[in-house]
């Protein structure tokens, strides 16, 4: 995008924007002063409704229609923003919070306005110490300045602001397994219903959104919902931070109006793979989103062509895979992961995630047959949709798409390592050596 | 806050302050010696009594650590979401989250000490056994894998075999795919990294300095290769 059209990051390498006095010589917590002085709560979220902002974690629901869902009344109802980032390949709201601290300070005061909320939190991981040290001096300054606190800038509104740090779990994303880990205990997702809205952070009302959600609310209740949507497709609005990374020349966070032609983030942005290598495979949301093909990089990026394709934008983490790379390593590298992170609650996503690594790593030792592609596609089959949340379904739909576009070349590896390993005891050879990534270009 | 005084943490733990013997056989499911120390088949005296929430006036809390994780419990309406915060602090004293530590925290937060070891061994950033102070976090995940991460672990974790009181571990997604490949060094990102800065890095840590000056996402002239910023 032309610098003049970028929204989110305009000005993000300005130092004095992480300061209090910089951001508000930006026009910094503008929108807040006119969110208490200019509009009543209903029309904040109305606001919110009108400009079709969508969640920018990854599920893409409405953000005013969820704050709309928090009941009203004199009970505590909480804030919580999802700050945990921990989808592989995304890295936008780190961005964004490290740089703009107070963006998303704003962005959740004026969330819990619109969602009549009185106690936010800021969920971030614990990985991200910088980021919880930059946010926690931004709300100290807020709270100095009466953005926060009691009565804030002599309203009636009062709103505490606490940044809470994770620990490292990537469970923790989910929004319910958050609320646990908020609430002191292991990050085990909950059953839904009863959904967040109706019980959440300590069984009240409780809004979560991500960070860039947030960002994008200081901007809409300032200019308006109108002029948020004339950027972006009719269902898909706004614009939306694009982290990609993988075989690219330019990895980093690009800001792109929804809508553009994948193609041209992947190539004219982070500059395509690296001299003589082609796309292989690309994930258009984080490693959860099932793989799209090189062809496919002519789709527009937005909500609904990513679902038509078969996959999803989810957190907008483009991650590029080059043909240097043997799909079963990705795959094993990949269940390694949902291996790692399932928090053991559910069965099939305990179970599913653990035999789909083992299954991977027989299909490098030579002992697969091309039947247990067909049992590895059955398990995946079975993981979607058994579970109490998603990261069962995060491994075994990528997967499962790989299997899908890659049987040639799995069923190659398991020839190739069969007549390889053939008569060999196990421990007679080197296992996982040949998923070494990235043989020279040729 | 002083450590004077405390166990030190690279030693394994005194009498009574020591992680119960692992069952001695072969662990479930093929787990490695490593895996089986963070849980796996840890054996239990049947004999013994729960637990219970430790008496504040009988166990021994640092002051400062105590302030601060009475800090902690004030922002949340319900004590027990300090659990986390605690608990890092608590291994900042310790070094790791010791059953001692454990204790202290649980007198404080007037929780059982079983209760927070259910916290301390979910969390990946949490060690119930004394790996070291220092961490150092290669991140080897889906973005890291494609560009090379393996080589940079495999790099460091030999470099830093013999360097004392440091955890070298492979770590899932940090985060920062566009410093990719990336290591975490006691809470400084680093990137991109290469095979051949492993010496560097392990120098640093051992002179106690910070690795890579320039090349860590918190410095000011900090870009990426190509010129970009992170």
């Amino acid at each position: 995008m032309e610098l003049d059209s970028l929204r989110l990051i305009r000005n993000i390498n300005d130092p004095e924007l992480r300061t209090i006095d910089g951001y508000e010589r930006g026009g910094g917590y503008r929108a807040l002063r006119k969110a208490i002085n200019d509009m009543e709560p209903d029309q904040v979220l109305h606001e919110l409704e009108e400009s079709g902002l969508r969640g920018r974690g990854g599920a893409g629901f409405a953000m005013g229609k969820k704050a709309s869902f928090i009941p009203k009344g004199s009970m505590d109802k909480y804030i919580a923003c999802n700050a945990d980032e921990s989808e592989p390949g995304t890295f936008k709201d780190r961005l964004l919070m490290q740089k703009n601290p107070h963006l998303l300070v704003e962005g959740i005061i004026i969330a819990a306005i619109a969602a009549d909320a009185n106690k936010t939190f800021i969920y971030i991981r614990g990985e991200y110490e910088l980021q919880a040290d930059i946010l926690e001096k931004a709300v100290a300054d807020a709270y100095a300045r009466g953005y926060l606190g009691e009565r804030i800038l002599d309203s009636d509104y009062s709103i505490d602001m606490v940044v809470h740090r994770g620990a490292g779990a990537y469970i923790c994303g989910e929004e319910t397994a958050l609320l646990d880990s908020l609430e002191g205990k292991r990050g085990n997702p909950r059953l839904k219903p009863p959904f967040p809205a109706n019980q959440g952070l300590y069984q009240g009302p409780t809004l979560i959104n991500n960070v860039e959600t947030l960002c994008n609310v200081p901007a809409i209740i300032e200019k308006g919902a109108e002029w948020f949507k004339s950027v972006g497709t009719d269902k898909s609005s706004g614009t939306k931070l694009v982290s990609v990374s993988g075989n690219v020349r330019r990895p980093g966070n690009y800001e792109i109006p929804l809508g553009m032609r994948a193609g041209d983030i992947v190539y004219g942005l982070a500059g395509g793979p690296p001299e003589g290598r082609r796309v292989k495979c690309w994930f258009p949301g984080g490693s959860s989103a099932p793989v799209l093909l090189e062809e496919d990089l002519d789709l527009d990026y937005d909500f609904e062509t990513m679902a038509e394709a078969g996959s999803m934008l989810g957190s907008g983490a483009i991650i590029v895979v080059d043909d240097s790379v043997p799909i079963v390593s990705l795959a094993l590298r990949l269940a390694e992961f949902y291996r790692h992170e399932s928090c053991g609650k559910c069965t099939p996503c305990r179970e599913g995630t653990n035999w789909t690594v083992k299954m991977l790593e027989r299909i490098d030792t030579g002992e697969a047959t091309p039947a247990d592609l067909d049992t590895m596609a059955d398990v995946q089959t079975n993981i979607i949709g058994n579970c109490l949340c998603v990261l069962g379904d995060s491994m075994a739909m990528p997967i499962g798409s790989m299997i899908e576009k890659f049987r040639d070349e799995f069923e190659e590896h398991i020839e190739e390592a069969r007549l390889r390993h053939g008569g060999l005891p196990l421990a007679a050879h080197g296992g996982r050596a040949d998923l070494a990534v990235g043989s020279p270009a040729p | 806050v002083s450590h004077e005084g405390y166990p030190d943490p690279a030693a394994r733990p005194a009498e009574g302050d020591a992680a119960p013997d692992d069952v001695g056989r072969e662990g479930a499911m093929g787990a490695t010696p490593q895996e089986l120390r963070r849980g796996w088949d840890r054996s239990y005296d049947k004999e013994k009594d729960p637990a219970v929430i430790p008496d504040l006036a009988e166990v021994e809390v640092p002051a400062t650590l105590r302030a601060e994780i009475e800090e902690h419990m004030a922002k949340y309406p319900d004590r027990r979401s300090a659990s986390i915060p605690a608990l890092h602090a608590a291994q900042r004293v310790h070094g790791w989250c010791s059953p001692l530590a454990l204790r202290q925290v649980a007198a404080v937060m007037q929780v059982t000490p079983g209760y927070l070891s259910s916290v301390a061994s979910f969390y990946d950033m949490l060690n119930e056994d004394p790996v070291g102070r220092h961490k150092v976090y290669v991140c080897t995940s889906v973005a890291c894998h494609l560009v090379k991460a393996k080589a940079v672990y495999d790099a460091i974790a030999s470099a830093g075999a013999d360097l004392p009181d440091t955890e070298i571990r492979e770590f899932e997604c940090l985060g920062a795919c566009d410093m990719a490949p990336m290591a975490s060094i006691d809470g400084r990102y680093v990137g991109p990294l290469d095979p051949s800065d492993a010496p560097e890095i392990v120098a640093a840590i051992k002179e106690g300095r910070k690795p890579l000056p320039g090349r860590g996402l918190e410095d000011d002239d900090y870009r990426l290769p190509w010129g970009g910023r992170a």
